[in-house]
């Protein structure tokens, strides 16, 4: 019983310590700001086209319900307003956390993992290269540059869905679609916010990627396992964190 | 396996494109403000501005043509006094023209309309518009149907 309730505990003092010691390993030299844009690559260019098509399709179907339910009010106007502010603040952040975990957080614990099976880490180690340096470093600042920019490109695209329908769809105005979403999305609190938000999961979808890739067990079956808890693992916490950062942001 | 340099272009370019959605969001989504370029401000003076807010839109004949500034109670007066700045493309608006603050639909923000009067002067920077109307309080309507319908009943 007892153990069931600490096992959880475990993990996230685990994790957390490793997060520690991978701060503390951290090294800038020429290799790792070439090794980190690769990984921005991996993690970030490669992630684009589910990022794009998600939210393009999320702009669309976003705008259309809130139409459908604002008309009845007689809001209509209100909708892009909806669209920009639900996606700036909650939407954009947490899907792309979310996306980013399962096209490229499971790759990175995929990839971190086989090395810890097929004992690469512990060449590395063999050859004094340190793997927290080489291999754990570059992936983490990937994220955390690759998540905020996917993002930016998610909301993007999702804004041009909405106009997509709303405008050329529904014949709507494009002046009073714009004019009523710039009269209330403001840039600190609302876009500003969601950018804070997103820097956050950046850090945490590769951090847990990363971990869980380190501490896999060294089978088929390990990895396997550390792959899907990777996935399960960000799409919770990122949920709770995105709660707890909205209350106290807001 | 594609060399480490174009990847590093390809990283390089997926980072510019963030950048140009961060330029495109900030500028096109967000409150840049309804009046780009120039703008002279005007102020009128309500009783009452209900749920008016600051960057609450300025229209005339359902175009918007600028942004409430700010609002503030004048001391003396008690009176809300409103600022707002309104596009240099609608200069030729009659001195005369009156303020109403109305509502966009039953959920929608309020803001300021702006009826033209038929002064042959114009509207200019610092002026003040003297004829208004003041927000339609939902509180102060319901309070007096509810008197009214009190008094009928006394007097059957």
């Amino acid at each position: 019983m007892s153990q069931h309730l600490l096992q959880p505990l475990q993990a996230i003092g685990q994790a957390v310590m490793f997060l520690l010691r991978a701060l503390a390993h951290m090294r800038l030299t020429r290799y790792q700001v070439g090794e980190t844009l690769r990984q921005v690559y991996f993690a970030g260019v490669r992630s684009l086209v589910i990022i794009v098509t998600c939210g393009f399709f999320v702009g669309l179907v976003l705008t259309l319900q809130t139409y459908d339910t604002l008309t009845r009010f007689g809001a209509a106007d209100a909708a892009s307003t909806v669209l920009a502010l639900s996606l700036f603040r909650e939407l954009g952040p947490v899907l792309t956390a979310i996306l980013f975990a399962g096209r490229a957080g499971t790759s990175i614990t995929a990839e971190i993992g086989l090395m810890r099976a097929t004992e690469q880490l512990d060449a590395l180690d063999l050859m004094a290269i340190d793997p927290l340096e080489r291999i754990v470093q570059p992936r983490l600042l990937a994220g955390l540059i690759a998540v905020p920019a996917l993002v930016l490109v998610f909301n993007t695209t999702a804004i041009l869905g909405g106009v997509f329908y709303a405008v050329f769809l529904m014949g709507n105005d494009p002046v009073s679609f714009w004019g009523s979403m710039q009269a209330s999305v403001e840039l600190g609190r609302d876009f500003g916010h969601g950018m804070l938000k997103s820097v956050a999961f950046g850090l945490l979808a590769s951090w847990l990627a990363v971990y869980f890739g380190w501490s896999a067990k060294p089978t088929s079956e390990g990895v396997a396992l550390a792959t899907t808890q990777t996935v399960i693992a960000t799409a919770i916490s990122v949920l709770i964190i995105d709660f707890v950062l909205s209350a106290f942001m807001l | 396996m594609r060399s480490s340099h174009q990847i590093e272009w390809a990283a390089g370019l997926f980072l510019l494109l963030a950048l140009a959605a961060l330029v495109f969001l900030a500028l096109q989504a967000t409150d840049r403000g309804v009046v780009s370029g120039g703008g002279y401000q005007v102020s009128a003076s309500f009783s009452n501005v209900g749920g008016l807010r600051p960057k609450a839109t300025v229209s005339m004949a359902g175009v918007t043509i600028g942004m409430v500034d700010r609002i503030e109670l004048d001391p003396e007066t008690f009176e809300a006094r409103v600022t707002f700045t309104i596009s240099d493309r609608f200069n030729e608006l009659p001195e005369d023209s009156s303020a109403s603050i109305l509502t966009a639909g039953i959920l929608g923000d309020q803001y300021i309309g702006i009826e033209p009067g038929g002064s042959p002067e114009p509207l200019r920077d610092g002026d003040r518009i003297f004829i208004t109307n003041s927000a339609v309080v939902l509180e102060q309507l319901i309070g007096r149907f509810l008197f009214n319908a009190d008094a009928e009943r006394d007097d059957d």
